[in-house]
């Protein structure tokens, strides 16, 4: 991939992980980044045609449980360590942009 | 007082108290800090009022009185948690995670939380937002990592245990570097409930000592099925100490030529021939085998761990925990700004690639592939375990390297884990012991077992234990004005 269109996919996905990043950064990962992939290549060397993918190593499936009342958290704890609360709920930014905008 | 062999004698011929070994470690913290920074927090208040909750416990349990110190990723009801990371600085826990759980209830004190890598991602200790911490045995170098202030703080003689976690090597590289023990089990064995995710289908926590018996002691209190991790293994916990002593000749023990051929430095070599020597005495037979896709283990761990880590990681978005960037004009803003200003450099560059690998387009290539190879690699691991009992590799193919040295090159930074890695992969349990000095720089080797032989492992250990004995070698204080 071109070094501009790969800045170019650093950014795309910075915005799909929600992170900001500053310029400086977009150029220092996409070299990285580009050098790290570059190693990963090596991966398709290998004939896997044959091999299930492994998510997990123990042959563990679901696992179930009784649905049973139990003790959990208490509100004030479940809020101590909010950033912002209103009325014992999360609050945050506005979702929509104003009208004017 | 070494060990907690050591401690629990002094406690039975009632030669010292719980609080005054309590107060010889923190002494031990006090002279040690401003060299090492190990700690990110000693919580002198909770200290306290661990030792009057002991009074009144029985004076049998099984770590009745014996200070531990916790990576700081493991939560602590009302201690802070922070992972190395500003979006985290301020977290308080309502909960304790399970280990703590087990630990408290068996009479250890937590004394403190210890410095790492930011969210466990790093091998050098160097990502911590809050500062390196050094190796005790070279103030200039890593002591490693993640686990940087766990394994630092044993070595040093700031605490006797201290558990780390350990995903690509985190437990085993710091081990290594410091010279003191530490033990990655088998993945499942420990519950992972309240351990602050990076890669959950590789995470894993173990404890560090000085002896293989503090290693089986602490193993034996955090093993074992938790309800709250339904990954955590349904299996009977057998006894860890009792095969301790117990002859290992006869066994054989497999050398991956893969690993042995992979860059592994002259120095490491070196001081290696050593633990041969031992092995031979011992009686065991070593065979040569192969493990040909380990060369794709470093690939493939990144891949499946940054991946895992993205969706882990996302759950830091400025709303019920941790730090928010305020003054933004909407959510979407709000999120990424404060991402962007919480996160460390290591951790976004992960985040980045392990989004990238799962996005539209390149999962096929890169997860998928991945997850197959894993397979692959954890196959091998099997089919060799049918011929060996045990397989060793060095812990780490370098020296512990210098402050400064890899961290502008992620690359060579993430080649050190590369004898560590394949045994998170394969979900193995493995365990690194002190193997000697190069010019007073400590070497470990590596020995790892097949799935849930821990048992078998420490018996190994200990019985390399039993020839080459490190215990009692402690780092030299350094003196003040060094500092």
């Amino acid at each position: 991939m071109k070094e501009k269109d790969f800045l170019l996919q650093i950014r795309k996905t910075a915005h799909l992980a929600r992170l900001y990043l500053t310029s400086e950064e977009e150029e220092l990962y996409a070299k990285q980044l580009q050098d790290v992939l570059n190693y990963f290549a090596k991966l398709q060397e290998l004939n896997t045609s044959d091999v299930e993918p492994m998510a997990h190593v123990l042959p563990l499936s679901n696992i179930w449980r009784e649905d049973e009342v139990s003790e959990s958290m208490n509100q004030e704890d479940v809020f101590k360590n909010a950033p912002d609360l209103e009325e014992n709920c999360f609050k945050i930014p506005r979702i929509m942009k104003r009208d004017e905008e | 007082m070494k060990s907690v062999k050591d401690i629990k004698k002094l406690y039975q011929n009632k030669e010292l108290k719980v609080y005054e070994v309590v107060e010889h470690y923190l002494k031990q913290i006090e002279e040690w800090e401003p060299n090492i920074h190990a700690f990110l927090n000693v919580p002198y208040k909770e200290i306290e009022a661990q030792l009057t909750s002991l009074k009144e416990e029985p004076s049998d349990l099984p770590l009745y009185g014996i200070p531990i110190a916790i990576k700081d990723n493991m939560l602590t009801k009302g201690i802070t948690t922070t992972c190395a990371s500003k979006i985290l600085e301020n977290f308080i826990p309502p909960y304790d995670a399970t280990v703590v759980k087990r630990l408290k209830k068996a009479g250890a004190i937590i004394i403190g939380k210890t410095n790492l890598d930011e969210f466990a991602m790093g091998s050098s200790t160097e990502n911590s937002a809050f500062g390196v911490t050094k190796n005790p045995w070279d103030l200039d170098r890593v002591p490693g990592g993640s686990s940087g202030g766990s394994a630092a703080c044993v070595s040093s003689g700031e605490a006797p245990i201290s558990l780390g976690s350990d995903t690509g090597g985190s437990i085993r590289l710091p081990a290594s570097f410091t010279s003191v023990i530490g033990l990655k089990p088998t993945y499942g064995l420990v519950s992972r409930y309240g351990l602050v995710a990076f890669a959950s289908s590789l995470d894993q926590i173990g404890p560090f000592g000085r002896r293989v018996e503090d290693v089986a002691e602490v193993l034996q209190v955090i093993a074992g099925h938790d309800p709250k991790d339904s990954t955590s293994s349904p299996y009977n916990i057998p006894n860890y100490l009792e095969n301790l002593g117990k002859t290992v000749k006869g066994w054989k023990v497999g050398i991956p030529k893969e690993l042995w051929q992979k860059g592994v430095s002259e120095e490491v070599l070196k001081v290696l021939e050593k633990s041969f020597e031992v092995l031979k005495n011992l009686g065991i037979e070593t065979v040569e085998i192969s493990l040909p896709s380990v060369d794709y283990a470093l690939s493939v761990y990144y891949i499946i761990a940054t991946s895992e880590a993205s969706s882990n990681l996302a759950r830091y978005d400025g709303v019920k925990y941790g730090y928010r960037e305020n003054n933004t004009e909407d959510l979407i803003s709000m999120y990424k700004a404060t991402r962007g200003k919480g996160f460390g450099s290591e951790v976004k560059r992960r985040i980045i690639l392990g989004t990238y690998a799962l996005s539209a387009g390149y999962y096929d290539a890169y997860y998928l592939k991945a997850a197959k190879v894993r397979n692959l690699i954890k196959m091998e691991f099997e089919e060799a375990f049918k011929k060996v009992d045990i397989i060793v590799s060095p812990t780490s193919p370098i020296l512990p390297f210098k402050i400064g040295e890899k961290i502008s090159d992620p690359l060579q930074m993430y080649l050190t884990d590369i004898m560590t890695i394949p045994v998170n992969l394969a979900g193995i349990p493995a365990i690194s012991m002190p193997a000697g000095f190069y010019n007073s720089l400590p070497v470990g080797i590596q020995f790892m077992g097949n799935f849930f032989s821990e048992d078998k492992l420490l018996q190994f250990a200990y019985a390399y234990q039993e020839n080459i004995d490190l215990s009692d070698k402690f780092p030299p204080l350094p003196k003040k004005e060094e500092k």
